[in-house]
């Protein structure tokens, strides 16, 4: 049988490709160097994700066990170091990333923070709610427009950045354009609000005319001024 | 499977602790093993209105902090072989409930009954939001009117918020039981209609109960209105809306105003 599963050699095929990689050049102190790399993680996350990355130890003077802490701090913000440059074999263990030496510079291409830019650009600027929205509940959305398919109960309240839509009764506050955005509206099924409110604009329950009670209708800013209109 | 329903209202006066009762009295004569937990811990009524305050040794907070044994604190009613009580302290307050302790209970409780109903205490603070936390369904009691509707919203949020249920993803079953239903005030237009409760609360109707003198008369002599009057309006309102809660599919009636001999005579007045 084992004659039978015997497989053909295989040619061991040797190629020598080259990869673009970051270069890290750690400086003294250690500690403030890590919290400049903190720095560039917070301020793009997924920077250093997924990408190549040597350490340059010719401008520290660290022993075994400094490269080792050095090592998994890094490891700890995930990032994987592929190699280490600039020190001497004697001071790596056999666990460590391998030595390199014969690096040359070159541009990098900053593909990566323009992914996490348009990452941003699709995050959803509104919210949908499928159910209704309970008396003493408040949805905040500051972010875009806030969808409600239901009803908003009396003593319930609404806070969105951009528009209100909402496909049943109103019966509690909305309040659109909370950041100062001024052409948010208010649309609802069947206005009985407690009080409608457009980047502070607002009226009360008393204001709202009352021809338009349970019917559909809409509020929007006409300069200082709300305006509130049935929905045909 | 034992089920836990908590039956709640926000708003005081509306008819809980007549309910529990009443739903525990109709689903203890269809043969079902009934308890009936009063939460309302400081101002306990549920054993007033089961007519067992001259029994109550041992109560709920004595279970909760296992000073009691909870057989030692059920009391078995004295018409129906199938009901029992667990009565709440009247001398301590909420905050005794812990959370933990009152899990322990609840879940020894579904293993030695069909039905377990917490009968809630008014508001949203800590006795509503134990009686309600480990609760399978809900009634939600609720009187005709704006502020008793918009109180049963809010605790339709809380249902769907606070209870272990809802935390875990699955969903607390809604009923809307309407009570103190006043047919001749409805036809007058002086109270919220049945559609308009149900268009605010948007949750399915387990029953309405007409506003009726047998209520009053049987929470004084200690009666489950289920029990005391059987053949009354409401006693029959309240057995229908057990054999919903039980899946029966049961024709819905809406109470309509029932015109006396007198008032036939004098229907109309002369200009």
């Amino acid at each position: 049988m084992e004659a039978a599963v015997k497989t053909q050699r295989q040619m061991v095929r040797l190629r020598g490709r080259s990869y673009v990689a970051f270069v890290f050049v750690p400086t003294v102190p250690i500690l403030d160097w890590l919290q400049e790399i903190d720095a560039t993680i917070a301020r793009s996350p997924g920077f250093f994700a997924g990408r190549p990355v040597v350490i340059d130890l010719s401008s520290v003077d660290l022993s075994q066990a400094g490269i080792g802490h050095l090592l998994t701090s890094l490891q700890d913000r995930n990032i994987r170091v592929l190699g280490i440059e600039g020190v001497e074999e004697a001071r790596l263990t056999p666990t460590m990333p391998p030595l390199l030496s014969g690096g040359r510079s070159c541009v990098v291409e900053p593909n990566a923070p323009k992914k996490t830019e348009t990452k941003a650009e699709t995050k959803p600027t509104s919210l949908l709610l499928e159910a209704p929205v309970r008396s003493g509940q408040t949805v905040i959305f500051p972010e875009g427009d806030i969808t409600i398919l239901g009803s908003v109960g009396s003593g319930a309240e609404v806070v969105a950045g951009g528009s209100i839509h909402i496909y049943g009764a109103l019966r509690g506050r909305a309040m659109a354009g909370v950041n100062g955005h001024t052409s948010a509206r208010i649309y609802c099924q069947k206005i009985e609000a407690e009080l409608l409110a457009i980047d502070g604009f607002y009226q009360t329950a008393d204001d709202i005319d009352a021809a338009l009670r349970g019917q559909p209708a809409q509020a929007f800013l006409q300069g200082n001024t709300m305006r509130i209109t049935a929905l045909n | 499977m034992a089920k836990v329903l908590v039956v709640t209202s926000g708003k005081g006066g509306v008819g809980k602790t007549t309910t529990t009762a009443a739903l525990g009295a109709a689903l203890a004569q269809r043969g079902d093993k009934v308890v009936v937990v009063d939460f309302d811990v400081g101002l306990r009524n549920l054993d007033l209105v089961m007519g067992a305050e001259r029994r109550v040794v041992f109560d709920l907070i004595n279970v909760v902090q296992g000073v009691a044994k909870l057989p030692q604190a059920l009391i078995k009613d004295k018409r129906l072989e199938n009901l029992w009580l667990l009565p709440a302290s009247q001398t301590r307050d909420k905050d005794a409930l812990t959370e933990e302790g009152v899990g322990k209970v609840i879940a020894d409780l579904r293993s030695r009954f069909d039905w377990v109903i917490c009968d809630s205490p008014a508001g949203i603070e800590r006795g509503a939001s134990m009686a309600m936390r480990f609760a399978d369904e809900a009634v939600i009691v609720t009187n005709p009117e704006v502020s008793s509707v918009r109180d049963s919203d809010r605790i339709i949020g809380m249902l769907d918020s606070k209870t272990v249920r809802a935390e875990k993803g699955e969903r607390v079953e809604k009923h809307i039981l309407i009570t103190r239903y006043d047919p001749s005030r409805a036809a007058r237009g002086e109270m919220l209609t049945i559609d308009d409760i149900l268009e605010i609360l948007a949750t399915p109707l387990l029953g309405i109960i007409p506003e009726s003198q047998d209520v009053l008369r049987a929470s004084n002599v200690g009666t489950p209105v289920t029990l005391s009057n059987a053949d009354g309006a409401p006693a029959r309102a309240y057995i229908d809306a057990a054999r919903r809660l039980c899946g029966d599919t049961v024709p819905m009636q809406v109470p309509t105003e029932r015109k006396g001999f007198m008032d036939r005579l004098l229907r109309r007045r002369a200009a």
